[in-house]
């Protein structure tokens, strides 16, 4: 909402400077977004005569003028046509600023001669599209005068950020208002003039609404006003409506505008010698079409508010007027309409043509209903002072609709809510500056300009802001005990883990969105679930952010992907955050999930080891890392070879604990990757936090340590085995000879090739004995050496190797 | 008996001795079972006693001499062949060491993780709730009336009805805001209630200042006597603990929001100058955070009394924060993943908040 400061002065009697007024709005809750104080932007603007206007030696269409400015006599090369001795024009000198060129001045000179600043044109000023020539002033204008002045641009602009619960102030005399109770001056009173009617007024008007719409339109005043001359309004009114950007049209609709604008009481004019037969308003009917305007057409659809005669539809009510009826240069006869709408219906008729107009913008947050009456008697006067001709009588449809409501309310509960006391002859008088009537035993009435006032706490707020935010004082909030109580959640404190422990092995956190590509969140397991049309997005921004992701992998695959792109490759990355399988609530659960693309690192003097592919392994370690220091049992869990379609199959592992899978890791499909055109190995694991169980144990202390008096054994083994044995079936073979005295059983080698058959392998463990409560003997060892090789024949298929 | 010669002998094989082996070889020549000193002093025994007397001193002495000397020898050696060794094994220490990869946490990751440890200290806990929401919680409930425009503000994404449930509940959306959790909260948890949460929030929004993902956080107080003025002075307690500016000045406007009422926004000192912007006491205010006291309405959509209870709530972008904080000038390089920006605006993972440490 744009006003300036003499604007506001029709409606507030004050001597507050600009400063004053501007703080004090932002104090009221009428935030203050710019303040554009035109004089000072346009002062080194000013009038100055052309005493000479000579060819330029050596250019043809330059001329070489002597100008006189109040500060003495300069020489301007000027290019402009209509330069010409005697002429009054806008000079400004070098120093100076010019908007819509964009440059500062310098003093030059141009082909020779000395130049010493420019007269300018509307637009090198920004004040219009004229650039045929310089501005050329009446030469009666003084030297020396200030543009502003002759533009009226004297009066600063002030934009301020209407709340949507603030009709009132969707016009200027609702924000002196404001300033007024806030002692900021006094508003001035705005009597409903005494019309004289000279006629009965036509057309007639009929509201036609069954009793469920008849809200849409409880109002509908109009009045014939006849042998207008319509026309430029006058430059005031011009001035008015061009400093907060409105295009003046014609007398007629300049006024609707300064009603609007000034008082949030959108008009109508129509041009009555258009009009066909009685005006009637009515709900839409779907396939009615109107040519409005903002030159647009627009076909309607049932139940919008329509404002017709036995032509059609005129306009939208509240919204928009047509072309057919409007008022022209030539229009002689105007029939004025002011009219009470229903917010909920304009909103909704707005929104569903996106009709964006001054109109629907108020009448869609609540206009003051009571003010229509009014406003028809202040309207048709501005239209007689402005137009002449002679009114009719008013013509009224309906009735002012209820719209002022009365609260009981209790003066101690403003200390309760708000923390600091008020006397109750303060709140009375703020809450009657505003408007509101407050009987002796507090029964507070609303005025019908403030639909948004619901109950004592909008009471409360209103006392409060007039008297300004400041006055509250601040209460520290502190907790209940000496000792702050850990504030996480059981997820919020794994989630926080995962990241330490990620970010601690050399992964980079990102944060990416939460949707992706339809066809990626298929390729990514969205189709696994039954869910997948549940999760795409109504109105998604397009269609790369359309379908709610069942995987944070392709994100960071993607991310891993477009860093080397940039010449960064191998990237690392993790993020911990939400994967969606279904819209409720269990359906959306916290994965931590990694990526580790292209090689561990750079080529390294030190090994060749440095810069080897990522593989499984790097994902597995890096999935155990996180679950242990999420407190989960790592090595305790099961792998099995069934991790999503995704992952390449015979280089992927889910990890289980019983039927719960905890987590997925591998090398991810290559035909994926190949799909997603990344030419880099990419490996990653999906962790689901919330499937680790969690911790029962009560109390704060840990089990006794273990520590073994007696030093363990270790003692090698190579077995030759089918290849398709994995390591783990010897792990769990090896344990489950003792389990007491088996601690560790680590593979140190696998070897195929040369001396092996084809189809087998060769494969070296170590397993670490550790004796409770006796050295062993070397026959003890033999013993469970040959229990170790039975069983592990036995499991596996394997045998010794000799 | 005259050992002179054999002694000069001998001094001079020790000095030659110009490595451990060598000097072992004289050692044993000399001193060893058949060595020369050991043979001489095997003929003792077929000496007189007089002449044992003078000859076996004499050759004690030449031994003892013999040892040191090679003893001293030996020492030298070691020191020399240890200096040959060292000189051996110097490498170029300007090389650089093994690769080791350095991770870092996110902006957003820590900045929640402050804010946490901030209000903890005030005594507030943590709670949480879904992306993926209803119109119940995210709207209704709040006090947006239907078709308001309140509600279109928000720029909500939305995704099916979901035909499984009934009414308000069936339209699934986007979150566009943390304050559902506050709805969800109350309507568990009975006061006094005092909680934060932080997570994810959605709006159809995307351009140079607008992300259509960002995070926000929620706080919340429900009690029987907290009012306006413990709303400021918690505030004014975050803003300047978590800017680190203890006279961080601080205003609080009148302004709407259909969840609270009275409404404000809280704003915060700031200069700018020369396009750059740098928080604290200035000449000009910067937009911080929406806060207000809970609306009646929304206290009885979550089944208490708003008679009997009352209190604050305030909600922020945490993108936002931490853009001040740590003057991090677009928000969009928050979700780009681009590892240069992650090694410079990510944290080290050590590095985690506590108001206890520096």
């Amino acid at each position: 909402m744009k006003f300036t400061i003499d604007w506001l002065k029709e409606h507030l009697e004050t001597t507050a400077s600009l400063n004053e007024i501007v703080e004090k709005l932002t104090d009221v809750g009428l935030e203050v977004e710019e303040v554009e104080d035109r004089a000072e932007i346009y002062a080194p603007f000013k009038v100055a005569e052309v005493l000479e206007a000579e060819p330029h030696p050596d250019a043809d269409r330059l001329k070489v003028c002597q100008v006189k400015t109040a500060e003495g006599v300069l020489q301007v090369v000027c290019g402009a046509p209509n330069a010409r001795k005697g002429m009054k024009a806008v000079f400004a000198p070098a120093g100076t600023y010019i908007p819509g060129l964009d440059v500062t001045l310098k003093k030059t000179k141009i082909r020779g001669q000395d130049s010493n600043g420019m007269m300018v044109s509307e637009r090198e000023v920004c004040l219009g599209e004229d650039h045929n020539g310089i501005i050329d002033l009446p030469v009666e204008t003084e030297i020396g005068t200030p543009l502003a002045e002759i533009y009226g641009l004297n009066d600063p602009v002030i934009e301020i950020n209407v709340t949507p619960n603030r009709p009132d102030c969707a016009g200027i005399r609702g924000i002196a208002r404001d300033l007024a109770a806030a002692g900021l001056g006094t508003l001035k009173a705005l009597p409903t003039p005494e019309i004289n009617s000279k006629f009965e007024s036509t057309p007639k008007v009929t509201l036609q609404f069954d009793d469920e719409n008849k809200e849409a339109c409880p109002l509908f005043m109009g009045r014939l006003i006849k042998n207008v001359k319509n026309g430029p309004s006058p430059e005031w009114l011009q001035n008015r409506l061009k400093s907060i950007g409105l295009r003046p049209i014609s007398t007629l609709v300049d006024i609707t505008n300064y009603f609007c604008i000034g008082m949030a009481r959108p008009l109508h004019v129509f041009d009555a010698d258009k009009l066909v037969g009685d005006i009637h308003v009515r709900m839409s009917k779907k396939g009615e079409t109107l040519d409005a305007l903002n030159d647009k057409s627009y076909v309607l659809e049932d139940g919008m508010v329509a404002v017709c005669d036995d032509s059609g539809v005129l306009g939208l009510g509240g919204i928009v007027g047509g072309v057919a009826t409007g008022c022209e240069e030539t229009t002689t006869n105007v029939y004025l309409e002011c009219a009470y709408f229903d917010p909920m219906k304009i909103a909704r008729t707005g929104r569903d043509l996106q009709i964006v107009s001054d109109a629907r913008y108020r009448f869609e947050r609540g206009i003051d209903p009571v003010f229509t009456v009014e406003a028809v008697d202040l309207a048709t006067q501005m239209i007689l002072e402005l137009c002449g001709g002679e009114a009719g009588t008013v013509v009224k449809a309906g009735d002012v609709p209820p719209c002022t409501k009365a609260y009981p309310y209790d003066p101690s509960r403003y200390a309760k809510l708000v923390g600091d006391a008020v006397p109750e002859s303060e709140q009375k008088a703020i809450l009657e500056s505003l408007g509101f009537s407050v009987s002796n035993d507090w029964a507070v009435t609303t005025p019908s300009w403030r639909p948004d006032i619901f109950g004592v706490e909008d009471l409360i707020e209103e006392i409060a802001r007039i008297r300004g935010y400041q006055a509250i004082a601040p209460v520290s909030v502190t907790k209940d005990q000496a000792v702050a109580k850990s504030a996480e959640t059981p997820r919020g404190a794994k989630m926080r883990k995962a990241r330490i422990s990620l970010a601690s092995s050399g992964l980079q956190e990102c944060v990416t969105w939460s949707f992706m590509e339809e066809d990626l969140a298929y390729k990514f397991g969205a189709n696994d679930k039954q869910q997948a049309a549940r999760l795409k997005l109504l109105n998604p921004i397009s269609s790369e952010l359309a379908q709610m992701r069942p995987s944070i992998l392709p994100n960071l695959i993607e991310a891993a992907s477009r860093n080397a792109d940039r010449g960064h490759p191998n990237a690392a990355l993790f993020e911990v955050g939400p994967v969606f399988f279904g819209a409720d609530l269990a359906e959306q659960p916290v994965v931590a999930c990694g990526v580790r693309a292209g090689t561990m690192s750079t080529k390294h003097w030190s090994s060749a080891e440095a810069s080897r592919a990522v593989d499984v392994y790097d994902a597995k370690a890096d999935v155990l890392r996180t679950i242990e220091a999420c407190g989960g049992p790592a090595g305790n869990l099961q792998v099995t070879r069934d991790a999503p379609s995704y992952f390449h199959p015979g280089r992927s592992g889910s990890l289980r604990l019983g039927a719960n899978v905890i987590a997925h890791f591998g090398e991810i499909h290559p035909s994926l990757l190949d799909h997603m055109k990344v030419s880099d190995p990419v490996v990653g694991f999906e962790l689901f936090i919330e499937n680790l169980p969690e911790q029962k144990k009560k109390g704060t202390a840990l089990p006794l340590v273990d520590l073994p008096p007696f030093q363990p054994v270790s003692r090698d083994f190579a077995f030759l085995v089918d290849a398709g044995v994995d390591a783990d079936s010897f792990v769990r073979a090896i344990t489950s000879v003792d389990r007491n005295l088996v601690v560790k059983v680590e593979t140190f080698d696998i070897y195929t090739g040369k001396g092996i058959e084809p189809g087998k392998k060769s494969v070296a463990i170590a397993v670490t004995l550790q004796p409770r409560d006796h050295t062993l003997t070397d026959a003890e060892i033999d013993g469970i050496s040959q229990k170790i090789i039975a069983v592990v024949e036995q499991k596996t298929g394997a045998t010794l190797r000799g | 008996m005259d050992t002179s010669a054999l002694k000069n002998e001998l001094v001079e094989l020790v000095e030659a001795a110009n490595d451990m082996a060598t000097l072992e070889n004289v050692r044993v020549t000399a001193l060893g079972k058949k060595g020369r000193i050991t043979d001489l002093m095997k003929t003792l025994g077929t000496m007189s006693p007089e002449e044992r007397k003078t000859a076996g001193a004499e050759l004690n002495l030449l031994k003892d001499e013999i040892a040191s000397l090679i003893e001293k020898q030996a020492g030298q050696l070691k020191v020399q062949e240890m200096d040959a060794r060292l000189a051996e094994e110097t490498l170029d220490v300007t090389l650089s060491p093994r690769p080791e990869r350095k991770g870092t946490i996110h902006p957003i990751s820590q900045t929640m993780d402050e804010l946490v440890t901030i209000f903890a200290d005030m005594g507030f806990e943590v709670a949480e709730g879904p992306d993926l929401e209803d119109d119940f919680h995210n709207f209704t409930a709040l006090n947006f009336p239907l078709g308001h425009p309140a509600r279109e503000m928000h720029d909500t994404f939305y995704l099916p009805d979901d035909e499984r449930k009934e009414g308000e509940a069936q339209k699934k959306l986007l979150r566009t805001h943390t304050s559902t959790v506050q709805i969800r909260y109350m309507l568990e948890n009975k006061p006094p209630i005092k909680i934060i949460c932080m997570g994810r929030v959605y709006r159809s929004d995307y351009d140079m200042t607008h992300t259509p993902v960002f995070h926000q956080m929620e706080g919340l107080v429900i009690d029987k006597s907290t009012h306006m003025g413990h709303l400021k002075g918690c505030l004014m307690d975050f803003v300047r603990n978590y800017f680190k500016i203890d006279d961080l000045p601080v205003r609080f406007r009148p302004s709407f929001f259909p969840f609270t009422e009275p409404s404000a926004e809280m704003d915060i000192g700031c200069s700018r100058k020369d396009g750059g912007l740098k928080i604290g006491a200035g000449d000009s205010w910067l937009e911080i955070l929406g806060c207000g006291m809970v609306h009646p309405n929304v206290i009885r959509n979550c089944g208490l009394d708003p008679e009997e209870y009352q209190g604050f709530a305030f909600g922020m972008g945490i993108e936002r924060i931490a853009m001040l904080k740590y003057g991090i000038p677009d928000l969009r390089t928050f979700f780009e993943s681009d590892t240069r920006w992650l090694s410079h605006y990510g944290f080290d993972p050590l590095n985690r908040p506590n108001r206890a440490t520096k």
